[in-house]
């Protein structure tokens, strides 16, 4: 009897704890349909932001989404394997990007191209992984980005650590982790944050909720919002509009500010729509309507911004020309830059797995040149081409 | 030369890793106030402070992925793992991170970490706690993997593997913890390459390879078998990515037969890599099959089968007799040789 009655009283109590904790709605600061919207405690971190920048998120958006474009048609020719669109996620990741330093690090997933472009990572560099030619395109180094990381949420815990480091150091750097809805179930994200917030690292946790994995909506991952879960492990969050640079923008500064005052981690989550495929392997017409297409294609984040522009007396056509002029040249250059990636050398598989000399290694090397190179001598052989 | 024990030798080995690099940071769990539950780090962070050994939350991902990114800014991070069968959750950090980020990052990230793991049985511990995971990680490319047994080699090889650019799988044989022995603390740490195998006693008869807490059995074993007339050659292997063929190489080729024990699971272990590339490399040398004394392929036992479990004296003196084609257990004692 008394186990009964306590169990239905703990149900009530968990749905009264449920209401007093329902979030306000998402922070959006340019409406679907391009006004401005107020939002106090987040206007004042953009109010710097000029038209004339404005206009620069807006070139780079549209950049991004015809990066995006060009390397699905080049899978589609067969010149790249696989590519993972960002179709949909360009205002979540221009807007959290172009909030930070150079100084700052960028630890990803394989879907932030949009990050990477704006880390300054060379379109040709962007395309080896997905060409197969090299395991990854650019040295972490020269642009403040790791290489990303395939295994899920594998890179939130790196982020700590380097974050950690720069806490260390005295620096006032910051280490951002980008993952998706469905890394917030996967331990690593979780340990991330009872990491950094036991050592009050300066870390920024940026969430793309883009409502798929894969086939997997947002639902099967969690019954409460993203955001709502942070806050357990004691770290402040936000909600966002992820389809909304400004207000993504607003978000990345207040948690770089506080991770670079000594304020910890923060996390955000970015509410956005993955509008394309998981990877140009991927059939979504299987497990998601049409409907919920449109439903997300009215809430687009380039055409919201154009609105906006336009409102500002931003000539719309003088802009898109020269948008478009800028996206068709980096097209060209990167299509150009795909082609003219070299198949590499055999025995550059045996290269950099490790720092230092590893015999065993050096011997299957070694051995293996010598039978690539029996090819040369044996007069059986009519040309080394057919066996390479 | 100072007389210390194992973990003291490694306690030691720490300290003056930390001392020589500032980018030398400890992270585990329990390892600062209360030293380690093996007390290796004990007294560290007393004298280096928190920020430099770091008592972690308790989660091996946790500590394994926190320090690849301190790698990244150029740290030089030494996890303990509090016991082997701990590693588990660390397991996909280890492997498809730290091993892999080098060669991914086309050797622009340098992965210089070490990992501390106190492996193996003999101690009548609980389930989890005296595992031989080892062959994993020497089956993955990019990791090094050592074992020390013996105080001086565990002094030069821990800081040997700290110093090392490349990830360094560092087995601890938990049971020899507490062996004693003569230590040089001023020795060059790099007087024996860390990859490199030694024979730490001679004979002509039969090679018998070990590596961590078995090198102390396998001496044993070539004592034992001096008195009956049989010189046993006895190597300890050290290194387990990579292995010191060519000094296992040498040794067979002037015995003839090969011996390998390992308390970890037979099947896919380290003494299946030995034989079979022995047997590549000295087939006409060989006057017998190579012999394995392992662990079985059970799950580690409870403390009070162990005994069965783990090669001892005797089981390794069974397979010296049968690669010397002398009666032994397969067999029959009343057959003839």
């Amino acid at each position: 009897m008394s186990t009964t009655h306590e169990g239905t009283r703990t149900h009530e109590a968990h749905e009264d704890i449920t209401a007093l904790l329902k979030l306000e709605d998402v922070v959006q600061l340019i409406s679907p349909t391009g006004e401005r919207q107020s939002s106090p405690g987040f206007d004042s971190w953009v109010d710097d932001v000029t038209t004339e920048q404005l206009a620069d998120l807006y070139e780079d958006m549209v950049v991004v989404r015809r990066i995006d474009t060009e390397a699905t048609a080049l899978q589609r020719q067969g010149e790249l394997g696989l590519w993972p669109p960002l179709l949909g996620q360009e205002a979540a990741q221009i807007g959290s990007a172009r909030a930070l330093r150079s100084d700052d690090f960028v630890f990803s997933s394989y879907r932030e191209n949009g990050v990477a472009y704006c880390r300054g990572v060379n379109f040709t560099d962007l395309m080896r992984v997905w060409r197969g030619t090299a395991a990854s395109g650019w040295n972490p180094y020269e642009v403040g980005m790791a290489t990303p990381a395939v295994i899920i949420g594998a890179q939130t815990l790196h982020a700590t650590g380097y974050a950690l480091g720069c806490q260390f150091d005295g620096s006032d750097s910051v280490a951002i982790a980008y993952f998706g809805d469905g890394a917030t179930s996967q331990g690593d994200v979780n340990e991330a944050m009872v990491f950094a917030a036991s050592f009050q690292a300066p870390v920024v946790f940026f969430c793309q909720n883009n409502q798929w994995a894969i086939s997997e909506p947002v639902g099967l991952q969690s019954k409460r919002h993203l955001s709502d879960r942070a806050p357990g492990f004691g770290i402040p969050s936000m909600r966002v509009d992820g389809n909304d640079v400004l207000a993504v923008m607003a978000a990345t500064r207040i948690a770089l500010d506080r991770a670079r005052t000594g304020g910890g981690p923060t996390f955000i989550e970015a509410v956005t729509y993955r509008m394309g495929p998981h990877t140009t392997s991927d059939d979504p017409t299987r497990y998601r309507s049409a409907s919920e297409l449109d439903e997300w294609r009215a809430k687009d984040p380039i055409t919201r911004l154009a609105a906006l522009l336009e409102s500002r007396g931003v000539f719309p056509d003088e802009l898109g020309s020269r948008v478009n002029s800028k996206a068709d040249a980096v097209a060209r250059d990167m299509r150009a830059g795909c082609l003219s990636i070299a198949k590499p050398n055999p025995l550059s598989v045996f290269e950099n797995v490790f720092a230092e000399p590893h015999s065993g290694l050096e011997r299957q090397k070694s051995q293996y040149a010598a039978y690539l190179a029996s090819f040369d001598s044996d007069p059986d052989a009519s040309t080394q081409g057919d066996r390479s | 030369m100072t007389t210390m024990t194992l973990a003291g030798a490694l306690n030691d080995g720490l300290r003056r890793s930390l001392a020589r690099d500032e980018k030398v940071v400890l992270l585990g769990e329990d390892i600062g106030k209360l030293g380690g539950v093996f007390r290796i780090t004990d007294k560290l962070q007393e004298e280096y402070g928190p920020r430099r050994v770091i008592d972690t939350p308790l989660a091996e991902a946790g500590i394994i992925g926190t320090a690849v990114g301190l790698a990244i800014r150029g740290y030089r991070p030494v996890c303990e793992i509090q016991f082997d069968g701990f590693i588990y959750p660390g397991f996909d950090q280890i492997v498809a991170q730290v091993a892999k980020l080098h060669y991914r990052t086309q050797g622009t990230v340098k992965m210089p970490i070490t990992i501390r793991v106190p492996f193996g049985g003999g101690i009548g511990a609980v389930e989890h706690h005296s595992e031989s995971p080892e062959a994993y990680f020497a089956h993955t490319a990019g990791l090094r993997v050592v074992s020390c047994s013996n105080p001086q080699d565990a002094h030069s090889m821990i800081q040997q593997a700290i110093a090392s650019d490349d990830p360094v799988l560092f087995f601890e044989p938990k049971r020899r913890y507490w062996q004693k022995g003569e230590v040089d603390t001023e020795l060059d740490a790099n007087a024996i390459p860390l990859g490199q195998a030694r024979v730490l006693k001679s004979g002509s008869d039969v090679t018998l390879v070990a590596y961590g807490p078995l090198v102390r059995t396998a001496l044993d074993v070539a004592a034992a078998a001096a008195d009956d007339g049989v010189a046993v050659e006895v190597v300890d292997l050290r290194s387990l990515s990579p292995v010191d063929f060519a000094t296992v190489e040498a040794s067979v080729r002037k015995t003839g037969r090969l011996v390998i024990t390992h308390e970890a699971a037979q099947s896919g272990g380290m003494g299946a890599e030995i034989a079979a590339a022995i047997t590549e490399r000295c087939f006409d040398w060989l006057e017998a099959a190579p012999a394995r004394v392992t662990g079985f392929d059970t799950p580690y036992p409870p403390a009070s089968l162990e005994e069965a479990f783990l090669p001892d004296l005797d089981r390794i003196l069974d397979a010296v007799d049968r690669v010397l084609g002398r009666r032994n257990s397969l067999t029959g004692w009343k057959a003839t040789a």
